[in-house]
């Protein structure tokens, strides 16, 4: 049914009653399995970690006061500002709307379902770039519509919109497709509205999945660059985001500047690693 | 009140039922299909003159060819690691599991400029932590091609990870047991049991990850120096076409990169068997 090809926690979510191995089981490491696990974690050392580390080394390297003096230049604090709060606003529409779009590819069935299907994962296969080229061929200049966004700061809403699209349907479609339907036509047989079921019986079993596709799409919104160079015009003050003013800083061989900004970016993703990684565990709980 | 028999298909169908798809269609609609529509039309709008001035500029075709090249790369050295590090994951108990799992979906959450400051800081010949070093043994990693692949495999990473484990999981290794109880090597184990019952899992895998590293766009951007003919690839192409003014190029790239990813996304919702997630 869906590809499901979109960064989320994966509920256990067949019906398969035997034990599963959880983290901790396992055969002990042999000396094979070991050689392996070093080769693996010195491969994904040096491309992942040490890499990672030197940014945070790099901007701890001006002390507390410079890594605060670089974050809250005015230009800086203006596009961290920018990023967060189109994030935030971004990732309410997507709970909205994504949750709406998982309850009909779930609930609901119809002739070009399939079709909705591919075209919720079009954001996650797409190159940013011709993402960004996508959009600006609907909202842009010549735009059919007659809606010109191009170079304005609800072209960077857009753009994130259209790159985190995916998440929440993604995280939420699983859980919702596994719901036990008994409890809600128990509630029903009883009375209970429509609007009450969803509410009362519903929402509570699908929120973590909610809450974790809410955080992937915050941090992919945060994080975003390729899909904004050609639509939002990266001007100062005004459409510049995070990503950019990280990406001039380097352009600028202002390596520590970068990385302070950058270290903002990376905590950011380790807070929304650890909070996915807590919800996945409810989730694989519960399923 | 509401029919209620068990055996019903989809939700009942009321007003409200026809609203939701309504909007969902119609978001979908103006979100991705029209303007992915518009794309393969501008493309053509001269008709195949664009496309075929694309593909007979030798610069072009190098920074295609350069694409596929990296591409192959990153999903060859992810498909290992990530097999190798999914059994690890499934099969073995070691300490720091569990952190070493949510480390591994990092790169997805990174900023892609982030990722090619973090490999510049390290593997730059100037002032990188290893990079004067590399450079002295004769290798230049940022500005060539293995910062480009290092960069593309960096994004890609988790991809075949998350497609394995789940089925390693799911297939358990009660065949594996009995294999090497009857004296199959490890290596045999593997490719005539393990292989074989994970393979979709990792087809998905790879052509997922083949479609990340082809649309790589800012970590490569950082780490290449962009040179023409040299270390461009088709993404950073297409924002030089369009910022110099070459709209029917950079369409015509963007529709070949585009055709790809719906080419990925197609062939695995039809290939993937529907009882199968």
């Amino acid at each position: 049914m869906s590809v499901a090809i979109t960064a989320g926690p994966r509920p256990e979510t067949d019906a398969d009653p035997r034990p599963r191995s959880d983290s901790g089981a396992g055969y002990p490491m042999t000396r094979a399995s070991g050689l392996g696990l070093g080769v693996a974690m010195l491969w994904f050392s040096l491309l992942v970690l040490i890499p990672l580390t030197a940014v945070i080394v790099t901007a701890s390297e001006a002390g507390w006061s410079g890594f605060w003096r670089t974050i809250t230049n005015e230009q800086t604090a203006a596009a961290i500002r920018l990023t967060v709060g189109t994030a935030l606003l971004v990732t309410l529409v997507n709970v909205v709307m994504g949750t709406l779009i998982a309850w009909v590819l779930v609930r609901d069935r119809f002739f070009g379902q399939r079709v909705l299907e591919m075209l919720i994962d079009v954001p996650f296969a797409l190159p940013t770039i011709v993402a960004g080229l996508v959009l600006l061929s609907l909202y842009g200049p010549k735009s059919p519509l007659g809606i010109n966004v191009a170079n304005t700061r609800p072209a960077v809403f857009l753009a994130f919109l259209f790159v985190t699209l995916p998440f929440v349907v993604r995280t939420v479609q699983p859980v919702l497709a596994e719901l036990d339907r008994e409890a809600e036509e128990a509630a029903a047989s009883l009375g209970a509205s429509r609007f009450t079921v969803f509410r009362r019986i519903i929402l509570p079993s699908i929120t973590p999945a909610i809450a974790a596709g809410a955080a992937l799409s915050f941090a992919r919104g945060v994080s975003e660059y390729g899909s904004l160079v050609l639509l939002s015009g990266n001007l100062p003050h005004k459409t510049e985001v995070t990503s950019v003013r990280i990406l001039s800083s380097i352009e600028n061989d202002n390596l520590e500047g970068a990385a302070a900004v950058a270290t903002v970016l990376l905590v950011i993703s380790l807070v929304v690693i650890v909070t996915v990684d807590i919800l996945q565990r409810r989730l694989v709980r519960r399923g | 009140m509401a029919d209620l028999s068990v055996h019903r298909g989809p939700d009942r169908r009321g007003p409200g039922t026809y609203a939701l798809r309504l909007v969902v269609v119609a978001y979908l609609f103006l979100l991705v299909a029209w303007p992915l529509y518009l794309v393969g039309r501008n493309a053509f709008a001269n008709g195949f003159a664009d496309l075929a001035a694309l593909l007979t500029d030798p610069d072009a075709r190098h920074a295609l060819s350069l694409t596929a090249q990296v591409a192959v790369a990153s999903v060859v050295i992810n498909t290992v690691f990530g097999v190798g590090i999914s059994l690890l994951l499934v099969r073995y108990r070691f300490s720091g599991k569990r952190v070493l799992n949510a480390l591994l979906d990092l790169p997805l959450s990174v900023s892609p400029i982030v990722v090619g400051l973090a490999l510049v800081l390290v593997y730059n010949g100037r002032t990188g932590w290893f990079g004067p070093t590399l450079e002295s043994l004769g290798i230049t990693v940022i500005f060539s091609g293995p910062g480009i692949v290092m960069a593309t495999a960096f994004v890609a990473l988790p991809l075949v990870i998350r497609e394995v484990v789940p089925v390693l999981q799911e297939v358990g290794d009660e065949q594996e047991q009995a294999a090497r109880s009857l004296g199959a090597s490890a290596g045999q184990t593997f490719f005539r049991i393990t292989l074989p019952a994970i393979k979709w899992g990792v087809i998905y895998g790879v052509v997922l990850c083949l479609a990340r590293s082809l649309g790589e766009f800012g970590a490569v951007k950082v780490v290449s120096g962009n040179v023409l003919g040299s270390t461009r690839t088709a993404t950073l192409m297409v924002e030089e076409k369009y910022l110099n003014f070459d709209r029917g190029g950079a369409y015509a790239t963007a529709f070949l990169l585009a055709l790809v990813a719906v080419a990925v996304i197609v062939s695995i919702t039809l290939l993937r068997p529907k009882d199968h997630r």
